[in-house]
């Protein structure tokens, strides 16, 4: 195994050129997992962790562009009022050792539908910059997941950042594991509403072959929303409506059973957080929560 | 610092306290332990840190199939890797003696033309660097014919079924109903069927026990170094270092004094160091190369280089009065032990023994069997058996109980055993047995606050089920509250032999009188060389005690196991202390007994380094009294003998002493996600003398917190078509975290058992025992559902598994 160390951006781009097989390794946080276990023996490890400018964000218009390698843990210290959902989901990775290392572009690398960022990406409509020697691309998150740990990069490309638009709404993120910290995800469910546009958005992890939206809850209660005036009236979301969104977003889930949850379960479960989840922010945006549950 | 022919790594002498705190640090008290700080700090040296200058890696090859005949194995590829010094296989083995076991030795060293578990060892490789060796052992190939696999007692039993060892010549075959049943211990007293009769109610039940991981943290390792003898010295963490010696030695070819061992830094055991792993192996590669050879395992080969506690099945029926007198209790208990022997035998004694728990019940008709299966190989595990009963008659007591419409608590108090009681087996508890003192203790213990989790800066998640994932904000949360309590007995029971060896030194060292304490026991982090040091300076009057590290130059200590080393070697240390002890007041006596006539008149102690009379008076500084003399003496000591149960009534005195404590838990549950936090789990157990009171809650803390383990998330998930191993990981074999560990008030009662050494009980396993009832009956309370399994999975609450 060949292990390239470049020192600057384009020094990158162009060993991903020459050796498209290379695997980029930041955090290490899953690569080397798989390495340890010998589930991956890559010709080359392409390292990025010279390229300071990975672990930088910026604020860009409405938008935060968040470099790949910036760690959860600086994320969940930083952001939390420009990402809230991203904050949340990055409280639930791992450990604190994990999350000072992990970044949200080792998640999109991966793109394991258990990652525990990418309900929360689709939630918030996230951009994936991808860069290559040919030149740059931003990939919209709902193009990215394109089967079971794939993703939509070309062989030659690098994840750079990720542009997020900064919250114009309320954002949560709920994750179930059968443990109180440090699980992987048996589902997870993150929501944003965005009133600019008046809409919502949704993300489902670990219930599905990749991440995925509920297309047709989202459509569901946007309209529910319109209809009743709610964005303007700020009432109360009638039960009924947000059982029906509650159970679309169930309907939404194609999952399987394995070690960590029955199919049956997780369905269940996407339901109730997504009922939750949606009370939460509902509550939020008629300005009535405090911070609940957002702990230090 | 080691010897200079020692591999780096290993233990050297620790000597603890301080000159000139003479009065301090004796029984009762809470010293600290040596290694504390080191393992918290990352330095202390465990096995898997061993080193030796050109040291060779020793990689296992497994089967990747749990039950199958070998059709071939070829190792070609392997031995021709450069870097590769050794590849053996069964026919590489050098005797005749090619099995081991604890008790039946029905273990191959290597698989010979067949695998029975997934996971067997088929090879072993040595190579210069791990990772050749690994992947010379990837190279070996090895075909396999599959065979149908035995994994339950239905397909074990079936007309036809194929036999997991055939040509059994084992000392249970002859009381087995079928070969693929290890051992059966049946225990009848009175009659059960005709108590039935003044029965008011009876409440059977079906109860499912999972299998639980020791999931020590250090996983096993050692090094081997060839000796110039044709010997070996084996470093090595384990629980018996005198066991594995009797297992090694044979396979080898060598005589017991040819295999040297010394204990390395253990990172845990919970039983699943009884078995041998790489013991063997790394020896036999050892003296094959010449070279030493080290062998760590990952956390993955970890999952199957040990034993695990036993899966079971339990029926129970129990009857009571309507004044809640229980009437009589059935039970028939299967556990699953696996492809191969281990401790199945002694894990039914315990089961069955122990199988109605710490209740007075005159009529009882109790069956414990082992079976042979193809699942993974189980053996001991904190609490041996009689965990997976307490789980199944505690939830009967709750069902009983709810059935006379009493209060759970009370109904436990009424049946509740006490001194004199006379167990199953017909033995009577003849020491203090407060079983409902320990209830009614933790009844009154303070609850906690209802609404933990919200304060005025609003909810934090950490408090409640799914904590940091931020599931739940109070929604769906209900508590429960839920009680249990156990029997656990103390030591190795059913006529074993069960003793311990301590040598004790006393000398002069700078002008101070040091004792020497060495004893082949394995500190596998309950304390025991804390507590050695405590007795030492009890018993001798000194300040300064130097433990030795454990090896085999001094006799064995048995087991760290069964709650014993407190007692059995804490005991032996104690009478070798007592015989130092007459040694030095003859020496005081030949070299001043003519100063003071109560060298022959009073009774003398040793205290403060100075003998002194039972009056306070001072004879004499111990430094006088040695002079240039070391005085030594190495001893056996025993506890009071135990007898065989009888195999077809189960009649007999099996146990040694007993250990009780009880529960309370208090949960939280999401009721609608099925997620569990337990809030509290308050615990009062009896410890008879704590010898280390602060060890003694550590140890109860974390027997409390391995029940809950098992209660709520720890589960080894085998695939009942393959029998094979589905979650060998840390990442799907879950075990509590900070945040799953609720607060642990304990309440630690002192009476004394005047038959062992200072009135000690044993301690470390009665905790696991009650603490997964409790949970689960806790559970039950908040949802009202009837969870008859263990662990309890987010499905099971949810009606979705």
């Amino acid at each position: 195994m060949d292990f390239l160390r470049p020192a600057s951006w384009e020094e990158a781009l162009a060993a991903k050129a020459e050796h498209p097989t290379a695997v980029p390794i930041a955090g290490g946080t899953d690569v080397m997992v798989e390495i340890n276990f010998d589930h991956r023996r890559p010709e080359y490890l392409l390292d990025l962790n010279r390229i300071g400018d990975l672990y930088e964000w910026e604020a860009v218009e409405g938008s935060v562009r968040l470099g790949a390698s910036v760690p959860y843990a600086r994320i969940m210290e930083h952001l939390r009022t420009e990402l809230p959902g991203l904050a949340l989901a990055s409280h639930t990775v791992a450990s604190p050792q994990i999350r000072n290392r992990g970044g949200v572009g080792g998640n999109l690398g991966t793109a394991s539908p258990a990652g525990d960022a990418h309900p929360a990406l689709l939630a918030a409509g996230a951009e994936v910059e991808a860069e290559s020697v040919r030149g740059t691309r931003l990939i919209p998150i709902d193009d990215f997941y394109t089967g079971v740990k794939r993703n939509a990069l070309a062989p030659d490309e690098l994840i750079r950042a990720v542009r997020v638009h900064k919250a114009d709404g309320p954002q949560q993120y709920s994750k179930v594991g059968t443990r109180n910290a440090m699980v992987i995800a048996v589902c997870a469910f993150g929501l944003a509403l965005h009133p600019e546009t008046r809409t919502v958005r949704t993300g489902i992890g670990s219930a599905a072959p990749t991440p995925v939206r509920a297309r047709t809850a989202e459509d569901f209660l946007s309209a529910a929303l319109d209809e009743g005036g709610w964005w303007d009236n700020g009432k109360v979301i009638t039960p009924s409506v947000v059982k029906q969104f509650a159970d679309l977003c169930a309907a939404a889930c194609n999952p399987i059973d394995d070690v960590r949850g029955t199919a049956g379960y997780r369905r269940h479960a996407v339901g109730v957080l997504a009922r939750r989840t949606l009370t939460w922010t509902w509550d939020s945006y008629r300005g009535t929560a405090q911070q609940k549950g957002m702990v230090a | 610092m080691p010897s200079d022919s020692a591999p780096l790594g290993t233990p050297s002498k620790v000597t603890q306290g301080s000159p000139g705190s003479p009065a301090q640090g004796g029984i009762g008290e809470s010293t600290l332990r040596p290694d504390g700080t080191l393992k918290v700090t990352g330095e202390f040296a465990y096995s898997s840190d061993l080193w030796h200058e050109d040291m060779l890696w020793g990689q296992i090859l497994r089967s990747t199939v749990a039950h199958a005949e070998i059709v071939s194995i070829d190792t070609g590829e392997a031995l021709a890797q450069p870097g590769v010094h050794a590849v053996m296989t069964y026919d590489d083995l050098p005797t005749e003696v090619r099995n081991y076991g604890l008790e039946v030795q029905d273990t191959p060293v290597l698989a010979h033309g067949k695998v029975r578990h997934h996971g067997e060892p088929v090879a072993i490789v040595a190579a210069d660097h791990p990772e050749t060796a690994r992947r010379a052992a990837a190279k070996i190939k090895v075909e396999y014919r599959e065979l149908p696999v035995i994994t339950d007692e239905a397909s074990a039993t079936a007309p036809g079924a194929v036999l997991v060892h055939e040509n059994r010549a084992d000392h249970h075959i002859g009381h087995v109903p079928h070969p693929n049943i290890l051992h059966r211990q049946p225990i009848i007293r009175g009659d059960a069927d005709e108590a039935a009769r003044r029965a008011a109610v009876i409440v059977k039940g079906e109860y499912h026990f999972g299998m639980q991981d020791q999931a020590f943290l250090g996983p096993e390792s050692g090094l081997a170094v060839p000796e110039e003898d044709g010997g070996v010295h084996l470093y090595i963490a384990t629980q018996w270092l005198h066991s594995d010696l009797r297992q090694i030695a044979p396979v080898l070819g060598l005589p017991e004094n040819k295999v040297r061992m010394t204990l390395a830094g253990v990172g845990g055991a919970f039983g699943g160091r009884e078995d041998l792993s790489m013991q063997i192996h790394a020896c036999l590669l050892a003296l094959r190369t010449g070279r030493p050879v080290k062998i760590v395992y990952n956390r993955f080969e970890s999952f199957f280089g040990h034993v695990h506690r036993h899966p079971a099945r339990l029926y129970y029926e129990h009857g009571a009065t309507s004044e809640g007198k229980l009437t009589h209790v059935k039970c028939r208990i299967v556990l699953d032990g696996g492809a191969y022997a281990s401790a199945s035998p002694a894990v039914v004694g315990n089961a069955s023994s122990l199988g109605i728990g710490p209740y007075a019940v005159d009529d009882v008709d109790i069956e414990a069997i082992a079976l042979y299966t193809n699942n993974p190989p189980c053996g001991a595990m904190r609490g041996f058996g009689a965990v997976q009963a307490c789980f199944a008659y505690e939830a009967q007591m709750d069902k009983v109980a709810r059935r006379l419409g009493m209060d759970p608590v009370a109904f436990r108090k009424l049946n509740a055993m006490e001194q004199g009681t006379v167990m199953p087996t017909g033995q009577p508890v003849d020491s203090p047995a407060p079983v409902a003192e320990l209830l009614r203790r933790v009844e009154a213990m303070p609850l906690p606050p209802e609404r933990q989790w919200e304060s005025s800066e609003g909810v934090d998640v950490r408090q409640l089920p799914g904590g940091l994932s931020n599931t739940s904000h109070g929604e769906g949360v209900v508590r429960g509250v839920g009680y249990a309590v156990g029997i656990k007995n103390v030591g190795f029971s059913e006529g074993f032999d069960d003793y311990s060896t301590a040598r004790v030194r006393m000398e002069v060292v700078g002008g101070e009188p040091v004792a020497v304490v060495h004893t082949a026991m394995a500190e596998v982090g309950q304390g025991g060389v804390t507590v050695h040091a405590q007795i030492a300076r009890t018993e001798l009057g000194v300040a300064r005690v130097t433990i030795h590290p454990a090896d085999t130059r001094v006799g064995s200590a048995g087991s760290t196991s069964a709650s014993r080393q407190t007692y059995v070697t804490g005991g032996a240390v104690k009478n070798s202390c007592e015989l130092v002890r007459e040694k030095v007041l003859d020496l005081g006596r030949r070299r001043f007994g003519t100063h003071h006539p109560a060298w022959a008149a009073a009774e003398l102690l040793l205290e403060g380094g100075k003998v002194v009379t039972d009056g306070g008076e001072v004879l004499a500084d111990l430094v006088d009294v040695l002079g240039d003399e070391a005085v030594e003496v190495e001893a056996e000591w025993r506890h009071r003998p135990t007898e065989p149960f009888d195999p077809r009534t189960g009649q007999g005195n099996g146990h040694v002493q007993y250990s009780f404590a009880a529960h309370r838990a208090v949960v939280e549950v999401d009721t609608e996600l099925g997620l569990v936090k337990v809030i509290e789990l308050a615990c009062a157990q009896d410890v008879g003398k704590a010898l280390n009171p602060l060890s003694v809650v550590g140890q109860i803390q974390g027997g409390t917190a391995q029940g809950l383990g098992i209660a709520v998330m720890e589960e080894i998930i085998v695939d009942p078509k393959t029998a094979k191993v589905r979650n060998p990981s840390f990442t799907d074999y879950l075990i509590p975290t900070i945040l799953d560990t609720p607060t642990i008030p304990v309440d630690v009662l002192e009476l004394a058992d005047d038959h062992a050494p200072y009135g000690l009980r044993g301690v470390g396993e009665a905790p696991t025992l009650s603490s997964t009832p409790a949970v689960l009956a806790a559970i039950r309370d908040a949802t009202g559902l009837e969870l008859n399994r263990t662990p309890v999975r987010p499905e099971h609450l949810t009606g979705t598994a």
